[in-house]
């Protein structure tokens, strides 16, 4: 294998994988396929990052046709970062897959599953490396159409209903999207991101490239379920399979988020329109606050765990966007170090309640009774997993709070910083429902008896939970990873 | 010890609890094993941390890294007097704790004793960890895990009652760090650029007066297990624990690590002389002052003997804060005394309350009448950790104050001294009528008859007793300790 080919390997692997795995059709060939061509992909992730990290961002021209009349791949830090995540957290959760698949999904359809995941993932994985608009729409469709499908496999009906629903607001999201791009190409007669880089501060005047960036922001916005855009996700979270649940929340907003870092600071970022603009700056700032305490607020009330950790998403997004709206290096730092803090963590509780709802078959908090003696190597992921989220010492997510609050101090943003703090402590409230449930209170009578969930289930919710705790007793390396990404971001040209 | 270098003797002294929480689980099966395992621990932990005792005294000040937790920011341990008075009071009276809550646990028939002795272990380690935390971001850390720690000790009954006690204990405990303690660290270092305890302080000359008033609050509040008032309450919540913990966790441990931190934070972080100079520091005082009355009033009005000794814990923490809050070196010294005066008192008192419950099933003062003629060696002890409560010789408590008193006197500072001499009545007020009942009130006819706890119990509140009186004899090297605090 060419080395220096390896970007469109990143990206076609798992593309040509997906029909022959509908060619295999048998459910244990398809699983091995998938497992295998993840792990492919994540081998070329690390490679890519250890290449960005030695050599710095490079561009990989495809067929040798170079921009502006062919598309160009580029990455840089934050790029193979998000790389890493997404085929990093499909490789914790394909061997998962196995058995919650098999139990979640009819037989005669988990071939269908694992074509779809591996489209999604090279949707995904597209989106991170590519460095064109218009292809990254592409990645976009790619990767929302096969997450409808993903989702409407969930066995409860309702996923069905779930699935159309993300599907129109979703659908609405990318229109919104290829018009920004649409407008963006009328003022500027390009479609690559370091072209468009350029030549955006002499038409930023220009009225058409305004509606450009206003389109771009709400259609992504929409598809990265910022508060009040973010109706679709609860419902999609909660009735989509355990294991479609646990990769979508850790990696598809999380790609939404990166295009809305992309099209900030990298295509408008020379024209320091969020600076001219106070205004769009203050918008994103006040709707990830209140997406924060309304979010978590209704989080609180919710029967259904997935439901709440869904809502819970929304508030965690929330704080991803308050960095990034802080247009600072901190601030970046601590929405990025976030974006990649919150994927590990939110993944070990969705594998978590995975497990619950392999064993016991429900997901509400009634079914959680108990469960703290019945499956305690689950229940003590879930309640790490769950101190990650509130931001406890010695986990991910006290690193993310630590950058986000300094971030608004660092600005004076005093009140900022206090709600902050208080919406992490929203989430404790929350959280400490469940293991409440699941540690104070007896099974009831009916309840099924339940044992432990299988170890090819335990053990990759476990190295998301040991990831989780890992990455926040030592920092130092994706810290530095993620502040020379908002250096380079904030210094708003492409490498 | 062990010929291990004073670095690798401070990793250790964390590590053994831990250690031997890990075989505590692996020996649950049998009981007598497993509480081998928690007295051999207990002791190799005290040993480790006694042989740093010498380097201390001669004036030395191991450092070691532990790892980078941020960039520029790392987690490390670093000794200084204090630390070592803390440590040397958590882990020596783990030993007798765990010989007490042998004979508690089995003469009460609890349930879940391993899980009991695992998160006893962990919560030492904790304690440990704070008690040797070589900057402010350490310090947050291992106070946090032992908040997390105690919660599964607080709730150990799995009652209801124990349910919303442990919301309550969590609650405030974990709501002061995050919200005030945590904003407080951020702004230190976002402001200093450091976080490392530095004799003198890190923030003089960094920050103006008015910020540096707004950062006390945010500290001092922000360490909830100071239970300075209003945020006191999950105190008396963590008595529905058993005995065990309340008195080694929420007389010594925890509340001392509360106390131990606002001590760091005055002297290391602002440093005694720019408090002195335009921080606003008399709200403290007040507050203090405040709280230790109040509380003592409180204890007044409650029959329950572990709540009354809570509210009672909740004054003498107090006592520490304003004693700092003097800002005078010979009440800091005190303050520095009180730490382990109170600690031997409180606990012999608590271990006395669990004594009587297993013994006789009582919880209630009103039931003690006579008691001590069944029991004479758990009251005879009562009676001389509430005498060193109030601060009578010869007992610890009198040094403490005495030295508070001292300082109170130095910088002419009548409102500290008004609040000692009315807490010091208030003292008797609520702790003599209990020694006066069990010893001079006739018993009421009853069926149970019943004799003294067993004999663990028994041999354990001896010691602290004891001890009590000997810090009060010999105080010479605790007070050495505490003069180089100041030093």
């Amino acid at each position: 294998m060419n080395a220096s080919h390896l970007p469109i390997l990143q990206v076609i692997v798992p593309l040509m994988a997906a029909p022959v795995v509908i060619l295999l059709r048998r459910p244990n060939a398809a699983w091995a396929l998938a497992t295998l061509v993840t792990w492919t992909a994540f081998a070329i992730s690390l490679a890519l990052m250890a290449q960005v990290l030695n050599e710095g961002a490079f561009v990989y021209p495809i067929g040798g046709w170079a921009a502006p009349w062919g598309i160009e791949y580029r990455l840089d830090r934050v790029g193979a970062l998000l790389l890493v995540i997404i085929s990093g957290i499909g490789s914790v959760v394909m061997p998962y897959a196995k058995s919650s698949v098999e139990k979640e999904i009819p037989r005669d359809r988990v071939y269908l599953f694992y074509t779809m995941y591996l489209l999604c993932l090279t949707g995904l994985l597209g989106i991170a490396i590519t460095g064109d608009v218009f292809n990254l729409f592409v990645f976009l469709e790619i990767s929302s159409l096969s997450s409808y499908v993903l989702i409407a496999l969930g066995r409860d009906r309702r996923a069905l209903t779930a699935a159309y629903r993300y599907l129109i607001m979703g659908t609405i999201g990318a229109t919104f999207y290829i018009i920004g791009v649409g407008l963006m190409y009328m003022a500027t007669g390009t479609l690559n991101m370091a072209d468009l880089a350029t030549l955006m501060p002499s038409v930023i005047d220009q009225r058409t490239a305004l509606a450009g960036l206003a389109f771009l922001t709400v259609g992504i916005s929409l598809k990265l379920a910022l508060f009040p855009l973010h109706l679709w996700l609860p419902n999609a979270y909660t009735y989509a399979p355990s294991v479609v649940t646990a990769f979508l929340a850790a990696t598809a907003t999380k790609v939404a988020i990166y295009m809305l870092i992309r099209i900030i600071f990298t295509v408008f970022g020379a024209t320091h329109i969020l600076e001219v603009l106070p205004f769009v700056q203050n918008i994103l700032m006040v709707f990830a606050l209140a997406g924060i305490f309304a979010a978590s607020a209704v989080a609180m009330f919710q029967d259904n765990i997935k439901r709440m950790l869904a809502y819970s998403s929304i508030a965690q997004v929330g704080f991803i966007i308050l960095g990034i709206s802080m247009l600072s290096t901190l601030g970046l730092t601590g929405g990025i170090i976030h974006l990649f803090n919150h994927a590990l963590t939110k993944c070990a509780l969705f594998l978590a309640i995975g497990c619950v709802a392999y064993r016991v078959g429900g997901t509400r908090i009634g079914d959680m009774q108990g469960l703290g003696r019945r499956m305690p190597w689950t229940m003590a992921a879930f309640v790490v997993g769950g101190l990650s989220l509130v931001g406890v010492p010695m986990t991910v997510g006290f690193v993310s709070k630590w950058y986000l609050v300094l971030a608004a101090l660092d600005k004076g943003l005093w009140p900022v910083a206090g709600l902050i703090v208080i919406g992490s402590l929203l989430t404790l409230i929350y959280i400490w429902r469940v293991i409440e449930a699941a540690y104070f209170q007896q099974a009831t009578e009916d309840a099924p008896v339940v044992t432990e969930a299988p170890l090819s289930m335990l053990i990759p919710l476990w190295i998301t939970v040991a990831a989780s705790v890992y990455f926040g007793i030592d920092a130092s390396r994706t810290l530095d990873i993620a502040f020379d990404a908002s250096e380079t971001l904030m210094r708003g040209a492409l490498p | 010890m062990f010929g291990l270098p004073p670095e690798t003797t401070m990793i250790a002294a964390i590590l053994a609890p831990l250690a031997g929480a890990l075989l505590i689980l692996l020996t649950g099966k049998n009981p007598n094993l497993r509480e081998a395992v928690t007295l051999i621990t207990a002791s190799i932990t005290f040993a480790l941390v006694a042989s740093l005792y010498p380097l201390v005294m001669a004036g030395g000040t191991p450092k070691v890294i532990l790892g980078q937790m941020l960039p520029g920011l790392e987690l490390a341990l670093a000794l200084e007097p204090l630390g070592m008075l803390f440590a040397l009071v958590a882990s020596f009276l783990w030993i007798i704790t765990s010989i007490y809550a042998i004979g508690y646990m089995r003469g009460h028939h609890e349930q879940n004793q391993t899980r009991f002795y695992l998160f006893f272990a962990i919560s030492i380690a904790a304690t440990l960890g704070v008690a040797f935390a070589g900057n402010m971001l350490t310090l947050f850390t291992f106070y946090e895990i032992l908040t997390l720690a105690t919660f599964p000790l607080v709730t150990h009954s799995g009652t209801p009652e124990a349910k919303r006690a442990g919301r309550v204990y969590l609650g405030i405990l974990i709501g002061t760090s995050i919200g005030f303690q945590l904003v407080a660290v951020i702004w230190t270092w976002s402001l200093t650029g450091t976080l490392d305890f530095q004799a003198g302080g890190i923030l003089e000359g960094k920050v103006s007066g008015a910020v540096a008033s707004i950062l006390l609050v945010l500290y001092v509040y922000g360490i909830g297990k100071a239970a300075l008032m209003p945020f006191h309450k999950w105190l008396p919540a963590a008595m529905v624990a058993p005995t065990p913990v309340s008195a080694l966790l929420h007389a010594v441990a925890v509340v001392k690590a509360g106390v131990f931190s606002v001590l760091k934070v005055i002297v290391y972080i602002f440093g005694m002389d720019f408090l002195s100079g335009d921080v606003s520091t008399d709200w403290l005082l007040y507050i203090s002052g405040f709280t230790i009355i109040a509380a003592s009033i409180i204890a007044l009005r409650q029959d329950n003997l572990k709540r009354r000794l809570a509210y009672s814990t909740i004054s003498q923490l107090s006592y520490v804060i304003m004693a700092a809050a003097i800002l005078a070196p010979l009440s800091m010294v005190g303050a520095v005394l009180h730490i382990a005066a109170h600690a031997l008192g409180k606990i012999t008192l608590f271990f006395c309350a669990g004594s009587i419950l297993v013994a006789s099933h009582k919880t209630e003062i009103s039931q003690l009448d006579g008691i001590g003629r069944r029991m004479p060696w758990t009251m005879a002890a009562f009676a001389i950790g509430a005498l060193s409560m109030i601060g009578v010789p010869p007992m610890a408590g009198f040094i403490s104050k005495w030295y508070i008193l001292n300082g109170a006197f130095a910088t002419e500072n009548m409102i500290a001294v008004g609040v000692i001499i009315a807490s010091t009545l208030l003292n008797a007020g609520y702790l003599l009528p209990i020694v006066h009942r069990a010893f001079f009130k006739k018993a009421p006819d009853e069926s149970a008859r019943h004799g003294e706890a067993p004999w663990p119990i028994v041999v354990a509140l001896t010691i602290t007793a004891a001890l009590t009186v000997l810090m009060f004899l010999f105080p010479g090297q605790v007070l050495q300790l505490a003069r180089l605090v100041i030093a």
